[in-house]
């Protein structure tokens, strides 16, 4: 066993309290071994190992861009103002809030094995578990994830209970129903973040930034997760020039392998904690340099598109001069001080804390992580399957578990033709009526699946314009397509959507010779560039001197994610965001002791953020710079909030704190009352 | 869970026989026991249930001038009925849990149980309430024991619970971030004899009385008669949410609080 949670038994029986019973019966004979849980213990000399066979903890040693290294090093040098921040990107624990469950079964006249699993891809479980678990083919091996209750990253990844229970199913010759506890949850599903870094900015003496330096242990876990390698990697080193023109960067990032749960993304993945060490160091090098933290940020401000990054992407477009400004009217900047004395005479420290973020999103362009060492292409794929009467059934190998893609998307393909939303239906989460497709995850499902849609209606709408012509007389090129219906221009002369889609099946005024009948099209979409969202929050909090607790008073969103095509599911997902990133600023963080045993195992000790933790946020979004690589020019927005939001309410804190006249420069996430209390002490 | 019996006593009597069997335990509320059980971290034989025990809820005036509350009235309850009555008690019982919770759970199940977390010891021995059982009557402060132990014999129940109504009074709960049971909680109420402070949530020994405090405050009942006065950190629990030294801290900063509130 290499972790608290780590499977080592399975037990089939008739009924759950059976099962349970059965469990509780099995003897094991375990001798204790010496655990290894601190990541910089771990790649100690003498440090016990987790795989005796590696020889080594160390399960990567990463440099970005190792080119690079040189010259970063020379700039320090020769800067007026380093500033160094060392600090932890706290390991959370998702809690989505259905905890997994997988059922496998087993057709034997057929030899169809059939998984039914929490997941948010699953396509990719049956790749995965098909052929690297089980030797099952694909045709012969059929996932559905339909309603799934919320994911957070947690759900992309194949776990050992999918495979037990298909497993079991065939053995058993019936169907196999596993149910994750909640408890189990805390030590089974992958957890996320968990980094320690030591971060360095160099400046001249104006503030302008010369060279970002890190150094990143990132914990693995016992094993390596699905994608766990990839998220400190290429979603976390190439967004280290965050918003700004800083000419060089060098990202290095050790992984490591301890007694614990494995990590792997969880919202935002990497991102956050580029974010989060950028946004915090820039932050103390403001204060150590006496510039105002609205002013550094805009001095550094990129601000020309196409950016060519010194870690290997290149933004497409942004404004964030305009998301900034925008924060700064819609959170009442102008009004912090009057609130700020107001509190004061509550015996109250108020701290303004603002920052950015851009991440990238869009997962992903194939050959780009191709290069950067994923093993992943993550196009996307629709079917669009117009049905003889007009209404519209798309497949999709993006997935739902929350996002409300059956709103959106729905909305994208009707209004591509003009007919009524409840006439298109969007049908994922099985991969035997969907494409093979890549799932949800990394706010790809509207930049990637969504663009695969529109490519796929793009020829409907194409061959629907021919029939129209056929049936009208016309030459197509005088065809127009609006309000769902066919017209010759400049003339009276029209057939509808449903005349259009009814003669595609039933062909008897049809140019058959040309065209054949029916109306299904099918896309897959790689992306040519990430896309890059970013924007501008403000947190106001207002700190308890004598307890060390932290209120969150006011919470400003200013984000640009391109076009938006809903705009309450788009306010609503960065909602659920900030949410995220207020627990992990305030009150989530997994602890171990040292033997690995999970101390905050349950909500008893786990704090995940309730709504009176919460502030009335203001959210805008009408800040757009479209996406300038995708047919429908939008960003995504499932992560920013998570992204976003941690720097700011830390910022503010720590601002509250040195207003108040207590010279704290940084205290590591959760913010708890004890934490803010101990280094208010000194 | 396992597999249990269950009885649904009517009257105290019947409940008390009921109780004879091994490894048969008393079901209140279930806010604490049925979590437990679910877990598999106890394993009754059988459970007695106190809920449709008429003579073991509401709220009583007795003639010494004391809140009386029956050991199955539900906190929901407490915090709406013993408002009039006894303010500061009321407010506690009202933040105690969540609804669900609150609608549940007991004063009974709560004293038997005797979590060093939990709201209702902190008000039972500031106010040096009188626990009331199926045997005999126990003074608070031979009452508990320390974390979950309290004077209780097998089998027995906590029937009723009696207030001495304060002059003054007030509880300071500061929540722990997870479980929002006190990290630390500090009743204060003053007597016509004197000041009693009761701190929940703070001691590996459970619910205690902060001697120094009351007898400053007894003295000058004012926020600023403790200024200075530190709680001994030696004993004090020291986990994720806070350090000994960090309780003992919040025990003067709330006990201060808990005054001032109960002055104004
Ligand atoms: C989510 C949650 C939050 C909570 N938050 C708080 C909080 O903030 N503060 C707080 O103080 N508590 C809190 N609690 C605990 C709650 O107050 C429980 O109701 C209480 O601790 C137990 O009361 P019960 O009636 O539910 O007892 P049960 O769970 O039914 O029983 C608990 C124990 O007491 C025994 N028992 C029950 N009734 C009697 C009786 N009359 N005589 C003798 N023995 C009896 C049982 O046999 C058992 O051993 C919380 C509980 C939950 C689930």
């Amino acid at each position: 066993m290499r972790h608290v949670g780590d499977p080592i038994a399975a037990v089939v029986a008739e009924t759950y309290e059976a099962a349970r019973d059965a469990a509780e019966a099995v003897v094991l004979d375990i001798d204790e071994l010496p655990a290894v849980i601190d990541m910089k213990k771990a790649v100690a000399p003498d440090a016990p190992l987790v795989h005796e066979d590696i020889g080594s903890n160390l399960c990567y040693d990463w440099g970005f861009v190792e080119e690079n290294k040189a010259a970063v090093d020379a700039a320090f040098e020769k800067a007026d103002h380093v500033t160094t921040l060392e600090l932890v990107n706290n390991r959370l624990i998702p809690n989505a809030m259905e905890p997994r469950v997988a059922v496998g079964d087993y057709a034997r006249a057929t030899g169809d094995h059939t998984l039914y699993t929490t997941s948010q891809n699953p396509h990719v479980i049956r790749l995965l578990m098909g052929a690297f678990v089980l030797g099952i083919p694909e045709h012969k091996l059929r996932v559905v994830a339909p309603d799934v209750g919320g994911g957070f990253g947690s759900k992309i990844f194949h776990y050992a209970e999918e495979a037990f229970v298909t497993f079991a199913a065939k053995a058993l010759n019936r169907p196999v129903k596993w149910t994750c506890q909640r408890s189990e949850s805390f030590v089974s599903d992958a957890h996320g973040r968990d980094h320690v870094t030591k971060i360095q900015l160099a400046l001249d003496k104006d503030g302008h930034f010369q060279a970002l330096r890190t150094e990143t242990y990132a914990n693995m876990g016992a094993y390596l997760s699905t994608f766990a390698p990839s998220v400190p990697t290429w979603l976390h080193g190439t967004l280290m020039a965050g918003n700004y023109r800083t000419p060089l960067i060098y990202v290095n990032v050790k992984a490591v392998f301890t007694n614990t749960v494995p990590v792997d993304a969880y919202r935002g993945a990497g991102r956050p904690e580029a974010t989060y060490q950028l946004e915090r160091v820039i932050d103390k090098a403001a204060r150590e340099m006496g510039i105002d933290p609205l002013e550094i940020r805009r001095k550094n401000f990129v601000t020309e598109f196409p950016y060519q990054t010194p870690v290997a992407v290149v933004y497409d477009t942004g404004d964030y001069n305009a998301t900034m400004d925008k924060l700064v009217e819609i959170a009442d900047l102008a009004g912090f001080e009057a609130r700020r004395a107001e509190s004061a005479k509550n015996g109250l420290l108020r701290g303004l804390g603002v920052n950015c973020y851009i991440e990238a999103c869009g997962i992903a362009p194939s050959h780009l992580v191709g290069q950067l060492g994923a093993r992943a292409g993550l196009y996307e794929s629709a079917t669009v399957r117009v049905n003889a009467t007009g209404s519209i059934s798309v497949m999709t190998g993006s997935h739902s578990h929350g996002q409300g893609h059956e709103t959106s998307f729905a909305q994208v393909v009707a209004d591509m033709i003009g007919i009524p939303e409840d006439m298109v239906e969007i049908v994922h989460g099985d991969t035997a009526n969907s494409p093979m497709g890549m799932g949800t995850y990394g706010s790809r499902s509207l930049a990637v699946g969504g663009s695969a849609m529109v490519k796929a209606t793009e020829k409907i709408i194409a061959k629907a314009r021919k029939i129209a012509a056929h049936l009208l007389e016309a030459s197509d090129a005088d065809i127009e397509l609006k309000d769902g219906k066919f017209s010759v221009a400049g003339t009276d002369k029209s057939v509808d959507w449903a005349g259009v889609t009814l003669a595609a099946y039933v062909p008897h005024n049809y140019p058959l010779e040309d065209l054949e009948p029916g109306l299904e099209e099918i896309s897959f979409y790689d992306p040519s560039n990430f896309t890059y969202p970013a924007g501008a929050y403000a947190c106001e909090v207002e700190v308890d001197p004598e307890t060390g607790r932290v209120r969150i008073d006011r919470f400003a969103a200013a984000d640009d994610f391109g076009n938006i095509v809903n705009p309450m599911i788009v306010t609503g997902q960065v909602h659920g965001g900030i949410g995220q990133g207020v627990g992990q600023a305030l009150l989530e963080g997994a602890v171990y002791d040292d033997n690995g045993q999970l101390l905050s195992g349950s909500y008893m000790d786990y704090a995940m953020p309730r709504a009176d933790d919460l502030p009335n946020y203001v959210v805008d979004h009408s800040c757009q710079t479209p996406c300038t690589h995708n047919p429908l020019g939008v960003k995504g927005c499932g992560e920013a909030g998570a992204i976003g939001s941690p720097p700011a309410v830390v910022n503010a804190v720590i601002d509250a704190l040195n207003r108040g006249g207590h010279k704290v420069a940084h205290i590591d996430m959760p913010l708890s009352p004890a934490r803010v209390w101990a280094a208010m002490q000194g | 869970m396992y597999a249990f019996e269950i009885e649904r006593p009517k009257s105290l009597a019947d409940a008390v026989a009921a109780i004879g069997a091994e490894e048969a335990q008393f079901l209140g509320g279930g806010q604490t026991l049925i979590p437990t059980l679910k877990q598999r971290l106890a394993a009754p034989s059988k459970l007695v249930s106190l809920s449709g025990i008429a003579e073991l809820k509401g709220l009583r005036m007795d003639d010494a001038g004391r809140v009386c509350i029956g050991g199955g009235t539900t906190h929901a309850t407490v915090a709406r009925e013993a408002a009039a009555h006894y303010p500061a008690l009321a407010a506690l019982a009202a933040h105690i849990g969540d609804p669900a919770v609150r609608n549940r759970g007991t004063i009974g199940g709560s004293l038997a149980n005797n979590d060093p977390s939990a709201c209702y010891p902190a008000a039972v021995l500031a106010s040096n309430a009188t626990i009331v059982t199926s045997n005999r009557e126990i003074a608070a402060d031979d009452y508990f024991e320390g974390m979950f132990t309290t004077a209780l014999e097998d089998g027995e129940i906590v029937t009723e619970v009696r207030f001495p109504i304060p002059q003054a009074a007030n509880y300071q709960k500061f929540a722990q971030p997870a479980s929002r049971f006190a990290l630390v909680g500090v009743f204060v109420a003053k007597y016509a004899d004197g000041v009693r402070v009761a701190i929940t949530g703070a001691s590996e020994q459970g619910v205690f009385r902060w001697s120094e405090a009351e007898a400053a405050l007894s003295k000058s009942f004012d926020a600023a008669a403790i200024k200075g006065l530190a709680a001994d950190a030696d004993g004090l629990i020291g986990d994720m949410h806070g350090t000994p030294a960090y309780r003992a801290h919040l025990i003067g900063v709330l006990t201060g609080r808990a005054v001032t509130a109960a002055a104004g």
